[in-house]
């Protein structure tokens, strides 16, 4: 945990990572009160604010990830770091998790929302505490697929350019749209394995209010899967 | 104790290291010589579990690289080529990372913190971001995360590279007070740093070991060894090579060089002659006299180009 400490302090030691929160809020904010339809909605809930979260984080976690091992292979200190006797899996989870808390902490700034919804009306806060649970779940499921895929490169920007993709894809797969446009010829259980696979289906299930077990596992296996991934293509890239 | 047995490491179609084999035991230091390319950096890379060898095995400390790197990068220091820092951190956060990973207690850590930092000269650096240190402070810096917990095994790729000379010597001598008890493996372009340090020499050229010996021994095993070096006033340049070629002891006099008046030339002994004598009798009683007169101990970087080159080289 060693490198979880070491990632995480970085984060406060750089202002690009302040900016990143700023962004994050002003965007979160922004969102929520006007594109969100608060007001005209005229009920107190949080829906119009989460309903942007995987909008919000395609745009946002790839810049936080890209960096992740794309910089330490270009710079030469995943030499160093692969030296010390760590695990590779350690590292590969001690920055995942650091990017994580980090996000955390972003989402935790918005709780303003919350007092601000409880203020005007009486929104259903068990409602409210599952979609930021499902919003924290998600976060960790861009950043698993940006951790495997900043591995696979050594430039910034390809890292970006690649999570933002994949990320894309991960959340259209669910979009009504690409749905619609593949269950005209392809069999029933392949649009319902795509819708399976996406990213808006789950998160807007536990959105609901139901945290369903199996859409809390999805993100999880999302998880373990991309940082499993992460971990094999370190171990293979690293000395490139 | 470092044992390499046939390691061999492929990019493609370059073999950067082929099929080499060695023992390094406690208490040796050994300098790991070798033209650019050789493979030095590969198999330090493959030593320390960085890389995985296309065929062969490590074992350091009795831990195999292969199958308990964490095991074997335990007992290693390394000092990677280049000094790899993380940029936005500055010397002290960088220790504790390194003294954290590495299981050290904290008191002992801020303990050799503060003796390590007192070591390289790192003082007046220590809450420095790494971004803006000279490259020989980060060198330091590198050298200081290797030495940090006093490691049983310590590879050093280039420590003493871009060290102002004040700082080689005190890293050489830091080398020297250390080596009690530690295997040592450092890699250097300097082959006098290898006579000043290391108690083992071993050159390394296409992947492969072309001379593996004490430094001494690398030195003797020069032509130059036991050869005389004379200068002499070059209107008499001629006679004295005459006279000194009919010498028994003499086999061949070559490396003339003329410059402001003055003529040098090598004699080179007859194996086991007694050169020395009977060069200082036949000058002596010669009509011309020894401006200069040196017994040449070897030279480093002739073995080093002789072996590494298959060619000797020319007026050196
Ligand atoms: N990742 C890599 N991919 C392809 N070739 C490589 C790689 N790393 C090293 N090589 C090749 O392996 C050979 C040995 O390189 P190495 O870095 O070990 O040399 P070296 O002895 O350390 O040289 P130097 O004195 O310049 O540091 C070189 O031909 C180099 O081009
Ligand atoms: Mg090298």
């Amino acid at each position: 945990m060693t490198v979880f400490r070491r990632e995480l302090a970085g984060y406060f030691g750089t202002p690009v990572a302040y900016v990143f929160l700023v962004i994050f809020l002003i965007l979160a904010g922004v969102f929520t009160w006007q594109l969100g339809g608060y007001y005209e909605l005229e009920q107190a809930d949080l829906r119009g604010f989460f309903t942007f979260h995987p909008w919000l984080y395609l745009a946002l976690i790839p810049a936080l990830s890209m960096r992740l091992w794309a910089e330490e292979r270009r710079s030469g200190t995943i030499e160093f770091l692969m030296t010390l006797p760590i695990s590779t899996g350690g590292a590969v989870l001690g920055k995942f998790l650091a990017a994580w808390a980090f996000t955390g902490l972003g989402l935790a700034l918005t709780v303003t929302n919350w007092w601000t919804v409880n203020y005007l009306g009486e929104p259903d806060n068990g409602v409210i505490l599952a979609s930021y649970l499902g919003s924290f779940l998600m976060a960790g499921g861009f950043l698993a697929v940006g951790s495997a895929l900043s591995a696979l490169t050594k430039n910034q920007v390809s890292a970006f350019v690649l999570t933002f993709t994949a990320s894309l894809l991960f959340v259209l797969a669910g979009f009504p749209a690409v749905t619609d446009a593949i269950s005209g010829w392809a069999p029933d259980w392949f649009v319902a394995s795509i819708r399976n696979l996406s990213f808006l289906d789950h998160f807007d299930a536990i959105t609901r209010g139901v945290v369903d077990a199996r859409d809390v596992l999805y993100f999880l296996s999302v998880i373990a899967l991309f940082l499993f991934g992460s971990a094999v293509i370190v171990d293979q890239k690293k000395a490139d | 104790m470092i044992e390499i047995k046939n390691l061999t490491k492929r990019f493609g179609h370059i073999t950067a290291v082929d099929d080499l084999s060695f023992r390094v035991q406690p208490g040796e230091v050994l300098g790991f010589l070798g033209p650019n390319g050789a493979g030095k950096s590969t198999t330090m890379k493959m030593v320390t579990g960085f890389l995985a060898p296309t065929s062969g095995a490590i074992s350091v400390c009795g831990h195999d690289v292969l199958t308990d790197a964490a095991g074997a990068q335990a007992a290693i220091g390394y000092l990677p080529e280049g000094a790899p820092l993380y940029p936005d951190m500055n010397p002290r956060s960088m220790m504790r990372f390194v003294g954290r990973a590495r299981g050290m207690a904290p008191s002992r850590l801020t303990a050799r913190i503060d003796e390590v930092c007192r070591l390289v000269h790192l003082e007046a650096v220590m809450d420095q971001r790494i971004e803006t240190l000279s490259k020989g402070f980060k060198r330091r810096v590198g050298l200081a995360l290797a030495i940090l917990n006093d490691p049983e095994v310590l590879i050093l790729d280039e420590p003493t590279d871009g060290l102002d000379p004040n700082q080689k010597h005190e890293v050489r001598e830091l080398i020297r007070t250390m080596s009690a008890g530690k295997v040592i493996v450092l890699s250097t372009h300097i082959l006098e740093e290898v006579e000043a340090v290391c108690t083992r020499a071993m050159i390394v050229a296409e992947g492969s070991i072309k001379f593996d010996g004490t430094p001494a021994e690398l030195r003797g095993s020069s032509r130059f060894a036991g050869a005389i070096e004379i200068a002499v006033a070059s209107d008499h340049a001629e006679v004295a090579q005459r006279d000194l070629a009919e010498l028994g002891s003499v086999s061949h006099i070559g490396e003339v060089v003329e410059a402001e008046g003055e003529t040098r030339f090598v004699v080179f002994p007859a194996t086991d002659a007694p050169l020395l004598e009977d060069v200082q009798r036949v000058a002596a009683g010669a009509s011309w006299s020894l401006v200069r007169l040196a017994v040449d101990r070897g030279r480093m970087d002739d073995v080093f180009r002789t072996v590494t080159t298959g060619q000797s080289a020319q007026g050196a």
